[in-house]
């Protein structure tokens, strides 16, 4: 049985910023547990012999030269957003009051 | 902002032994970002140089730039260090508005480099070999502006602007082991490392190195350890030190803080630290997150680099001499004194000098023009000395000095000429008519002319007072405008003098 706690899974929420409900941090606990199970389960037969896999694509070195292409215009490049200032995307405030 | 209480700096050495730690972000130089084709320039406006991948937006893939691995790779070598055989790139997820993609594409548990050393020279000749543990690849972020409040900094302000210029621009990550036995020392280990670090830098070629405009950042961590305990302290780890002297003084000043917090009793945060450069204090960040609140996992949009063992030899072969080795090397050929020498470094002329001495000059004369007239001039200009002028012009004027062609006064206005853009040290003095007078019969001319309006003082030389010539010579000189060799010139006097009997 996995150890996941709720705390876990709330913590890991506000990481993410993922806003979640307590009926979906319950329901999570138990389907986030039954994944860290699967996995160990797999852990089990991956002995050190057999490295990790990060990509399926026995593919390395792939490359670009160091050449420089069209950026965006900078109309473009704030076109997304939906606050501005002059030619620089406006955030909130980051920190409160110290 | 309330200034802590500090410990006196001998008394904190007394009863604790400073740990540190050093993390150096290098800018490179590459003509583009880490993983696209935008341009690593600045200037041109906020915002110019982006594109979807170094935006963050939908669809956006990374491709990595070839020179970024290149240069790392480069610079991994320069530090002694072990090239991996695999690497791989890992997000480091975290939200920050400077981070357009929501992560930083960095490394993890795979570095490009790793196992490294650095030995580097105290000014007591102290030797200290630092061990780099790792040199990582990663993109830099955007550059935040804080709006509103009193001071302009994140705290209290409105709100912030984002520029993403930067965001994407190629960093290497050079992380220290823990420094040990720097004792008093330490402060000035700081500076000396990342002055090292950035002579390295420098000479590669791959970062413009200019700590002033952020090129290359340094974050100290600092710990103090009660003396004999053998038990390490926390560490607080100081953000934003950007100038060597910066390094020395917030080393310092965490050694004299953590100290004083100690022994009164209290324990020091584990947290990030930011430098205030104006009033040379440190003030708390936000508290370290663990490494595992990053969720580090490999980047699954970029395939691993294994640069073969030929590509890294090839990369080795092409490494400049060390530093400080060259440093070495070229103080013993040039001859000169300890302050000579520093001079010469402090004002960021080393190659001018070289190049100036390989064009012909002799060492000694190199320095003194450098340092002191094209210095003084750039002084003036706003620029750097040596973008001032070329160090083959200088090697020719230096020669007309030599050869008597131009006196030290003359040279200076040579000088001007050139770096007006006249022409070459030998156009500027036929164009100006510079040269000195070294023809006898002008000098003569004018000799026998301010003798013969001078009596009085013909008698004196006459009668055997040699000082007397001064005024005739003065005469002379003035009459030649300055272009005459003040030396000769006394022998003519003295000669005509004696001729005129």
């Amino acid at each position: 049985m996995s150890e996941i706690t709720a705390e876990q899974v709330a913590h890991l929420a506000n990481l993410a910023r993922i806003d979640l409900s307590p009926e979906e941090i319950t329901r999570l606990t138990a389907e986030l547990g039954q994944i860290v199970d699967s996995v160990a389960k797999v852990a089990e037969v991956a002995t050190p012999e057999v490295p990790a896999t990060s990509h399926p694509m026995p593919l390395t070195n792939v490359f670009r030269a160091d050449v420089v292409v069209p950026s965006l215009s900078v109309e473009e490049a704030l076109s997304g957003s939906t606050d501005l200032d002059g030619d620089k995307f406006r955030v909130p405030a980051i920190l409160d009051e110290e | 902002m309330k200034k802590a209480e500090l410990m006196d700096y001998d008394k904190a050495l007394e009863l604790f032994e400073p740990v540190l730690g050093f993390e150096v972000h290098v800018e490179l130089n590459t003509k583009t970002k880490m993983f696209c084709g935008c341009a690593n320039e600045f200037g041109q406006g906020a915002n110019t140089n982006t594109c979807p991948t170094c935006l963050g937006l939908p669809g956006g893939l990374p491709q990595v730039n070839a020179k970024a691995i290149e240069s790392s790779i480069r610079l991994g070598l320069a530090l002694g260090c072990e090239i991996a055989e695999y690497s791989r790139f890992a997000r480091k997820n975290y939200f920050y508005p400077d981070t357009a993609k929501n992560f930083q594409t960095s490394q993890y548990d795979e570095p490009i480099a790793f196992n490294g050393q650095l030995t580097i020279e105290l000014e007591s000749g102290r030797l200290v070999t630092v061990d780099i543990e790792r040199a990582h690849m990663e993109d830099d972020a955007g550059k935040l502006t804080h709006v509103g409040g009193a001071t302009g900094r994140i705290q209290g302000a409105d709100y912030s602007l984002v520029d993403y210029n930067r965001g994407g621009v190629p960093l290497v990550e050079i992380v220290t082991q823990m420094i040990e036995g720097g004792e008093a020392d330490s402060p000035e280990i700081g500076r000396t490392y990342v002055a090292a670090i950035r002579e390295i830098v420098k000479a590669l070629g791959v970062s413009n190195a200019r700590m002033e405009e952020g090129n290359v950042r340094c974050d100290a961590n600092v710990s103090l350890r009660p003396r004999g305990s053998g038990k390490l302290g926390t560490r607080t780890e100081t953000k934003n030190v950007n100038s060597l002297r910066s390094v020395e003084r917030a080393v310092r000043y965490e050694i004299q803080r953590q100290a004083a917090l100690l022994a009164a009793g209290g324990t020091i945060t584990q947290e990030t630290r930011h430098w205030h450069e104006d009033t040379g204090i440190t003030s708390a960040g936000r508290p370290k997150s663990d490494a595992d609140d990053y969720r580090y996992f490999p980047e699954p949009d970029l395939v691993p680099v294994a640069p073969s063992r030929a590509w890294v030899e090839e990369l080795r072969a092409t490494l400049p001499e060390p530093p400080a080795a060259r440093r070495k090397r070229l103080q013993a050929d040039w001859g000169f004194a300890n302050l000579e020498f520093q001079d010469v470094v402090n004002s960021d002329l080393l190659d001018a000098v070289e190049a100036t001495v390989a064009a012909g000059a002799s060492a000694q004369s190199a320095r003194k023009w450098w340092t002191g007239e094209v210095a003084r001039l750039a002084n003036v200009a706003g620029v750097s000395a040596d973008s001032l002028v070329e160090p083959a012009q200088l090697a020719a004027l230096i020669e007309l000095v030599t050869a008597g062609t131009l006196t030290d006064r003359l040279a200076r206005q040579v000088l001007e000429g050139v770096i007006a853009g006249e022409g070459t040290p030998l156009e500027v003095v036929e164009i100006r008519g510079l040269a000195v007078v070294s023809d006898d019969g002008p000098l003569i001319e004018a000799i026998d002319l301010a003798l013969a309006s001078q009596p009085d003082v013909l008698a004196k030389i006459r009668d055997g007072k040699v000082q007397a010539a001064g005024a005739v010579i003065g005469a002379v000189m003035k009459a030649m405008r300055g272009q005459a060799d003040a030396a000769r010139v006394r022998e003519l006097v003295l000669e005509r003098a004696g001729a005129a009997e």
